[in-house]
This record gives structure tokens, sequence and C-alpha cells, in this order.
């Protein structure tokens, strides 16, 4: 196994790579934005004064926590087309259903993560803040829009940052159900040119860069955070 | 779905065991218990580089954590799979592959959660085995690690649980553990993906929780036991 030519930078096998990676930015971004907006409404249904309905997301949340995310992948890669009507079956197997899945499946299960950050930002805000505001005679919704989520989202987004991050690195456990990702075409290229190491090595530091954008990110987020409350408290 | 559990049950437990290598529920929760053992101490000395004074130790231990934190474990398990064979001379098989990569990954995890155990622990305790006379090993071992190891505990029981879904991950080399042992019923059987992957899902729930639900009491009593409210 040598390393004197980077053999698996050239063509085709770079397209393939350059392919894998705009696929795992693909999954990346549909299954942010799910997970975000799921999450969001997730906190909103906690949040409800009546037991029952606040149960639902409590429930779901620990369910999407404790199982195993390619568990969670796998269910809705070969069960849930079974459970769906006809209709949304064929739809489903005229597209990438794999992708569709997959992206579903991680916007889903990191819909808990997201929920549970956004909920400890909310957490983060004094009880009397919210009575006050109710006290001015802020509706419920506005005292959230003004009050509660300006300031909460100073406490989330370092916590969100690190939900992003871990949701970026478990796109790569959709290559199980056979999503065409970066994890994916580097093994074909493996298969291919038995580079092992060449590859590996390429793959591991195109992730890194990628991850440690993302921590350098959520490192200037956490002080930012850290400085616009500081101006707030004096 | 009951009939399956009953048909399946002790496949799912066990996997081919007497027949074959141990696998199903037990193979996961073995491979877990044995990451945990092993990466334990690698992530006590980790933590202590992250905190000391020696520049080197500080600069390498920053270098591993945040590499494997970095990198999709997956990753991690591929190297090991290709790379462990030509490091060890012979193939050592997909369990002790996945064992090789789950300490790998895990002890940089545990190694910041006692890091944060070390540095939430006043510094005074420090300071007073120091005024006591105590080497600074001595300090490390009889004076902050047993605090750390203790006040930590409910974090690397939820470590635990992150460790046993991530157990999950070895399907992909074909470690005998639970999620092989399911998808082989599944492929034995054909038509029953919904009931299948539901045990699967449901057994694995109830495995975590009961952990996570552990992790969360002990948060509650050895918090109070030191006169800290919960949060």
């Amino acid at each position: 196994m040598s390393f004197e030519s980077m053999a698996v930078l050239q063509e085709p096998y770079l397209s393939w790579l350059l392919q894998g990676l705009s696929l795992t930015f693909a999954l990346f971004i549909f299954s942010w934005t799910t997970a975000f907006v799921l999450g969001f409404l997730l906190l909103l249904l906690r949040m409800s004064p009546i037991k029952v309905i606040a149960w639902i997301p409590a429930t779901y949340i620990e369910l999407a926590r404790n199982i195993p995310l390619l568990v969670q992948i796998m269910f809705w890669y070969f069960a849930v087309p079974m459970l769906l009507p006809d209709f949304l079956q064929q739809a489903l197997n005229r597209g990438d259903s794999g992708f569709v899945l997959a992206g579903l499946a991680l916007g889903f299960c990191m819909a808990a993560y997201f929920s549970e950050s956004f909920r400890s930002g909310v957490r983060s805000i004094n009880n009397t803040q919210l009575e006050a505001s109710r006290a001015l005679g802020f509706s419920f919704l506005r005292t959230m829009q003004y009050i509660v989520f300006p300031q909460a989202l100073r406490a989330t987004i370092p916590l969100i940052m690190n939900n992003t991050l871990l949701l970026f690195k478990n796109t790569s456990i959709a290559m199980a159900i056979g999503v065409h990702e970066l994890m994916y075409q580097v093994l074909s290229i493996n298969n291919d040119t038995f580079r092992t190491f060449e590859i590996f090595f390429v793959a591991t530091l195109v992730f890194l860069f990628f991850s440690v954008l993302i921590m350098i990110a959520g490192e200037f987020a956490e002080r930012w955070a850290k400085k616009s409350r500081r101006i707030s408290d004096a | 779905m009951l009939e399956i559990i009953n048909d399946y049950w002790l496949f799912f437990l066990i996997g081919q065991y007497p027949n074959g290598p141990i696998g199903g529920l037990a193979g996961t929760l073995l491979l877990a218990t044995i990451c945990l053992i092993l990466a334990l101490p690698c992530s006590i000395l980790i933590a202590i580089g992250r905190t000391g004074k020696n520049r080197f130790w500080r600069g390498v231990t920053f270098v591993i954590v945040y590499v494997m934190r970095g990198t999709p474990f997956l990753m991690i398990i591929f190297w090991a799979h290709f790379l462990g064979p030509l490091v060890f001379g012979t193939s050592i098989g997909a369990f002790w592959v996945m064992v090789i990569a789950l300490v790998l990954y895990e002890s940089a995890y545990l190694g910041e959660v006692i890091r944060a155990g070390i540095q939430s622990l006043p510094y005074g305790q420090t300071e007073a085995a120091k005024a006591m006379g105590f080497p600074r090993t001595k300090t490390m071992t009889l004076i902050v690690l047993p605090q750390v190891m203790y006040n930590s505990f409910p974090a690397l029981l939820s470590q635990f649980v992150s460790i046993i879904k991530e157990t999950s991950l070895g399907f992909v080399i074909g470690v005998h553990e639970f999620t092989y042992a399911a998808s082989q019923v599944n492929s034995i059987l054909l038509v029953k993906p919904v009931e299948i992957y539901a045990i699967l899902g449901l057994t694995f729930f109830i495995v975590c929780f009961t952990f996570t639900s552990a992790a969360r009491w002990l948060e509650r009593k050895i918090g109070k036991s030191q006169g800290v409210l919960p949060a």
C-alpha cells in the first residue's frame, strides 16, 4: 500500500467523490431543515398546558433519543413504505426513495435533539419574564415571539451547533441503506482501486474539514451569545 | 408480531450462540460493556492530559479529541476494519474490530465527560492536597479522581447509552449483534419488516431508556447529596 501518488484524486474517482459530497450536503440540508422545523413544532406541543398533548412529543423525544439512528433509518427504509398507501409508495419509488427516507429518518431523529436544545433554551428564561409580559397584555404567542424566543436563542445556538455537527456526521449512516453519499462513494472507490489508505485519508480530511468549520462556527456563536448576554444584563 | 417473537426470541437474544459467535442482544451488551471497561482508563488518561500542565500532552490529547469528535463513527469503524489486520498482521474478526473502533471513539467522548468533571471540582481540593504535602500523582488518584468519578457517574451512564446505540453500526462490517440478528430474521421472513424492525427498535428503547432513567435518577440523587438543587 503505497502513498506515492494520489491516484484516488484522478478521474473518474474525483467526480465520484464530488458526487458523494454533494449528496452528503443535500442530505444534510434536507434533514437539518426537517429537524429544525419539526423540533420547533415538538417544542410548541410540549409547552401545551393540556397534559395529554404535552405527553405526545415527550414520548416521541424519548423514543427517538433511545433508539439507535441506524435502526431508525432501517425502520424508515424497510418498514415505513409498507405502512403508506399505494399511491405514496409509487411516488416514493419513482424518486430516489433511499435519499428521501434517509433524510426523513435523520430529520425526525435529530428533531428530538433539536427540540431538547430549544427547550433548555426556553427553560433558561426566568418565569417572571413570562408573567410580566402576560401581565402587560401580550398573548401567549406574542410573549413567545417577542420575549422568550429572542432570549432563548442565545442559550440555544451553541447547543444547536453541537446538534448540527452530530447531524452532519450522522449523514454517513445513510450509506447502510445504499444512499450514494460520501461514505458510500469512498467504499466504492476503495473496492475499485484497493488504495484503502489514500482514499480513507482523503475522505477523513474532507469530513474533518467540514466538522471543524461547524465547530469553529459553534465556538463563535458561543462567544457571541455570552457577549450579547453581558450587554443585556448591564 | 408475537409469532415472530415466539419463533425467534432466542435468536434475537443470543444470536447463533452455541453454534456460532455470540450475537443478538447479548452480543450488543457484551460489546458495549467491553468497550466501556477498556475505554474508561483511556479516557481518564485523555482527561488528565487535557487538564494537565504539560503543553505537549495537552496538544496531543486536544488533537485526539477533536479528530474523534469531527469524524463520523462509520469512518473510524472502516479505518479499524481495514487497518486492523495490517497492524495485528492477522484478521482479528469483526467483533474485535468493532471493539477497537468503539474504544477509540468513545475514549474521546468519555474523556470530555471526565474533563468536565475534573474542571468542575473546586480547585481548593487540589490546593488543600498540595498544602498537606501530597505529591501530584497522589493528589490525582486519591483526591481528585475518586470525587470526579462519583460526580460524573450519571454522565458516564448516559454515555453508556450512546455506546449501546453505536454498537448497532457494527452491522455494516458484519458484527454479530442485535441489528444484525434482526436483519437476518428479516431476510428469512422477507414480508414482515414492520414487525421485525418494531421489535428491534422497541427492545433497544427498553434497554437504553432503563439506563437513561437510571442516569437521571442518579443525577438528581447525587446533586441533592451535595446540596445542589436539580436543574
